[in-house]
């Protein structure tokens, strides 16, 4: 089972209830920190990364002593990274989406391809057994997308290539063995409701919704609520900071029929514990049933 | 010498567009015989890589320079080794194309020797 944990609105308190959900979700569970552009999971769950992964995009590179300039691949490029103009054929790196067309069209097939390094994964055990792993994109890198779905892909037990720590990789491979029986992915999502957050629901079977009821809060959940229902994914809300603001996000919940499955209520010690790296779940242990309860509640609907 | 000047219009009186990229449309003149033809810009709506998508066209239709107001890096990478040369009409007052043309004619127009701004593409997700 797939959760995704996303909110729209920034600071709602996704990774709060992602890193919480996935401490009280017993062993063999994979967290994967898709917010790729500031990943901060880690701080919380405090993984000791084992493997590690270059990602990037594949960037055409076109033999120009045999190219013939029949300008095919610049026709079919949707983002004109390459453009074939009298006797040259010029590549664009900052506008390609690696996609691919230009190298599968080239009726020369003189075109070949090569790896630019966007970020790197990073996987390792955490707290209570946890699988985890996350996507860190270099600092000027505008294309989140790519890292997410290479994150996504990637099994975490790293390739020839990665860097790999002997000891914790067998620890990841032992856990990943055990997996199958709960078989809980936990997505924490990037803020927004762009491509990168489409990119994270995609494939899950459940979308937990963090937003505050605050007008800011209800704007943002309302887009990320269009995306979950374009992409067919059922979905809940969680009330983060409850008690603040107004209340206009229950009664859109209860006119969208968008269930709200817990409050976390405005308290000065769960912010002081946020603030030192500790998770909810351990600075209020009564938490975990919540956090249990719902993940029950989850459960249930995704098999309904 | 076959220019294509950035318009915004369809005809040699349509006002000069100062945009490249994201210029509507192009006319297409001849500097010796006064032979014209507009060419609606397909770059115009395109989600990136304007300038690119532009500088191909252009240089489709046969134009041996170009002129407008400002160039960016993709287009002027793109133009550059096309050797379509670059010149720069003045932004600041109305013209039309056939003032821009008059001015070309003049020896007024400056070219330009690298990109006048930088990429628009930084913001695309």
């Amino acid at each position: 089972m797939r959760i995704v944990v996303a909110s729209g609105k920034g600071g709602t308190g996704k990774t709060t209830v992602a890193t919480s959900l996935a401490l009280s979700a017993g062993d063999s569970v994979r967290f994967m920190d898709c917010d790729v552009e500031a990943p901060n999971a880690a701080l919380f769950l405090n993984p000791t990364f084992g493997t590690r992964k270059e990602v990037g995009i594949l960037l055409p590179v076109v033999d120009e002593t045999l190219c013939t300039y029949c300008g095919k691949c610049a026709e079919v490029c949707e983002f004109h990274a390459i453009a074939v103009i009298g006797k040259k054929t010029l590549v664009f790196p900052e506008l390609c989406h690696g996609c691919g067309s230009c190298t599968l069209v080239c009726p020369e097939k003189v075109i070949s391809e090569r790896l630019d390094v966007m970020g790197v994964l990073e996987s390792g055990i955490a707290a209570s057994g946890i699988h985890f792993s996350h996507g860190v994109m270099n600092v000027g890198e505008p294309m989140a997308v790519h890292i997410i779905r290479e994150l996504k892909k990637w099994d975490g037990l790293g390739t020839a290539a990665s860097v790999e720590l002997g000891q914790a990789r067998g620890e990841t491979r032992r856990l990943l063995d055990q997996r199958s029986r709960n078989d809980i992915e936990i997505r924490d999502s990037p803020p927004g409701a762009s491509c990168p957050v489409v990119e994270t629901m995609r494939g899950a079977d459940f979308i937990l919704l963090v937003t505050e009821p605050t007008p800011f809060g209800l704007h943002d959940l309302k887009q990320v609520v269009g995306i979950a229902r374009e992409l067919g994914i059922p979905a809940g809300v969680v009330v983060n900071r409850d008690g603040i603001g107004d209340n206009a996000v229950e009664a859109y919940c209860a006119e969208a029929g968008i269930p709200i499955l817990l409050r976390i209520p405005m308290e000065r010690r769960f912010a002081e514990a946020i603030a030192s790296g500790k998770p909810l779940v351990d600075a209020a242990p009564e938490y975990r049933e919540k956090f249990q309860a719902l993940l029950e509640d989850i459960t249930a609907k995704v098999a309904a | 010498m076959k220019l294509a000047i950035s318009i915004s219009g369809n005809k040699l009186e349509s006002a000069f567009d100062p945009r490249f990229g994201r210029a509507a449309a192009f006319c297409l003149v001849d500097s010796e015989t006064g032979e014209w033809s507009s060419h609606e810009n397909p770059a115009l709506s395109a989600s990136g890589g304007a300038g690119v998508q532009a500088s191909q066209f252009v240089a489709k239709l046969g134009a041996e320079a170009v002129v407008s107001g400002a160039y960016g890096p993709n287009a002027f990478d793109t133009l550059s080794p096309a050797g379509i040369e670059m010149y720069l009409a003045p932004t600041g007052e109305p013209l039309t194309a056939a003032d821009v043309l008059a001015l070309f004619k003049a020896g007024k127009l400056s070219k330009a020797a690298a990109a006048t701004h930088a990429g628009h593409h930084e913001g695309h997700h």
